[in-house]
């Protein structure tokens, strides 16, 4: 589903993926795992589309994500490593959404509701004007309302309190089946009855990748 | 189609929500209301009187400070979300880029036209009220120039935006543009025509590049050319085109400039990283 083939990407002098290869498979569910500064994000936005890279090939479904942009993501669900300063309010946020992705507001409005949070009484307020964890319920319900074949996770859970990540963890493990989804992580022990494979980056290089 | 008008909706109404916005349309708006209040139309001064005075005055001064206005707040339009992230979760959703990047310039493009066109409006409107006699050829071709003004400003930030990769940065930039077209390009000519060695067709066709001065000239290009005081480039541009052709020029070119320059922006928005 997901094929990447010797990927560089550098930042100036910096390599921050040095000829990665890998390939990411329906049922996948993958813990991606590294020192700060490792290239995890980096990776993921190769993957978005994002990067222009240096040499190598990424490929979903057999499509390049800067050139077939839209049809690569109306596939991925992506929650951000931080939730941005959107100034847009919440119905403006959601109506993005819906119009650009066919995504049902009913959807997100169900999974909101599972990740309890409060979505109906915050409507006409500005999105970065929630607290950091309300942000994260949020993009965690719209990606799951997204319902895409792949699912990413840039470390999602940070601000989320315990009940939340357990809310998370769930519906995760109930939305995996058929999908491809990677999640990025400091913390293993949280995530392992969720991931059947687990990868280390260090210094731009996937150093082990194992299944469990 | 679709998703260029949503993104051109949403950005409007950020933009109405923002505070720029509020000051930017006092500024127009309070302008038109100081010149009412200040008596301006019932002055007689060079010989312009009443209403077209008042929409000298106006443009004037919208000449000079509509293009910071528009560099400043737009600038930092891409290149303020790219810093925040807001760029790579919005882009994470399947729109195309140039749906993005021309959605963005339409919706900016409406909020920047329309309160100094509606100020103008609204300074006819009153006008009328009190009875006097309105300029419509003179109205006509200052909607004209606000259109072209806007237009040329508006391209150049979205070029700046895309080009640059931290806003503080597309800030430093804009302002050094505005100073530029505004001061720097006048005194540098005059230096060249006080050393008389160049002739003056070569002088004007560079001030004519300038969109600043073509709107400087195309402001006052419909009145008597006896009563104004032109000034020597106004005046042997004028002696030298027709009026017509002087006027739909000075309305095209800025246009298209800014077309192109937003063109071009885009090219390098498409091929840069986007995060
Ligand atoms: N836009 C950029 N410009 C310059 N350097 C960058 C850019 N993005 C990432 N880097 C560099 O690339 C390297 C990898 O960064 P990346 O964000 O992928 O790390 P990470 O594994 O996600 O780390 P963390 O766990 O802290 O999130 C770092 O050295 C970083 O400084
Ligand atoms: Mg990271």
């Amino acid at each position: 589903m997901i094929e990447i083939k010797n990927l560089t990407k550098k930042f100036g002098k910096a390599i921050s993926l040095n000829n990665v290869s890998v390939s990411f498979n329906k049922n996948d569910h993958i813990a991606l795992m590294g020192a700060n500064g490792a290239g995890k994000t980096t990776l993921i936005r190769s993957i978005l589309g994002y990067y222009h890279a240096n040499s190598g090939q990424v490929l979903i479904n057999g499509l390049d994500p800067i050139k077939n942009r839209i049809d690569v993501l109306k596939d991925i669900s992506f929650v951000p490593q931080l939730p941005p300063p959107i100034s847009l309010n919440l119905d403006d946020l959601l109506g993005y959404i819906e119009k650009s992705s066919g995504v049902k507001r009913e959807d997100i409005f169900y999974y909101t509701k599972e990740m309890e949070l409060d979505l109906q009484g915050n409507l006409n307020k500005s999105f970065f004007k929630l607290s950091g964890g309300m942000k994260q319920k949020l993009l965690i319900a719209i990606s799951l309302a997204k319902r895409s074949g792949v699912m990413i996770y840039d470390e999602p859970t940070a601000n989320l309190d315990p009940k939340a990540r357990d809310n998370f963890y769930r519906l995760l493990k109930q939305n995996g089946d058929e999908k491809v989804m990677l999640f990025v992580t400091h913390r293993l022990d949280e995530v392992k009855d969720l991931v059947n494979r687990q990868i280390y980056m260090d210094l731009g290089e996937i150093v082990s990748d194992e299944k469990i | 189609m679709k998703n260029l008008m949503l993104i051109a909706y949403l950005d409007l109404k950020e933009s109405l929500r923002a505070k720029w916005f509020l000051i930017y349309s006092l500024v127009f708006g309070g302008l038109i209301a100081l010149f009412f209040i200040a008596g301006i139309t019932e002055s007689q001064v060079m010989g312009f009187s009443g209403l077209s005075r008042l929409l000298l005055m106006y443009i004037q001064v919208t000449i000079v400070i509509l293009p910071i206005f528009i560099l400043i707040t737009t600038v930092r339009s891409i290149s303020g979300d790219r810093d925040n992230h807001t760029l790579e979760y919005m882009l994470s959703f399947p729109i195309s880029l140039s749906q993005y990047y021309w959605g963005k310039i339409s919706g900016r493009f409406i909020t920047v036209f329309l309160p100094v066109f509606l100020a103008m409006v609204a300074a006819i409107l009153y006008g009328a009220i009190k009875g006097a006699e309105i300029p419509w050829s003179i109205f006509l071709l200052y909607v004209g120039l606000l259109f072209a003004m806007t237009s040329s400003f508006l391209g150049i930030a979205f070029l700046i935006s895309s080009i640059v990769r931290s806003s503080e940065m597309a800030l430093g930039i804009a302002f050094f543009i505005w100073i530029f077209l505004l001061a720097f390009i006048d005194i540098a000519l005059i230096s060249i025509m006080m050393q008389n060695r160049v002739n003056d067709g070569v002088i004007i066709s560079i001030a004519l590049a300038n969109p600043m001065e073509i709107f400087r000239v195309a402001a006052i290009s419909l009145f008597d050319p006896e009563l104004t005081v032109m000034g020597p480039v106004a005046f042997y541009i004028l002696d030298a085109m027709s009026q017509l052709t002087f006027v739909i020029f000075s309305i095209l070119y800025p246009t298209l400039l800014g077309l192109l320059f937003a063109i071009l922006g885009y090219n390098v928005f498409r091929k840069k990283d986007l995060v």
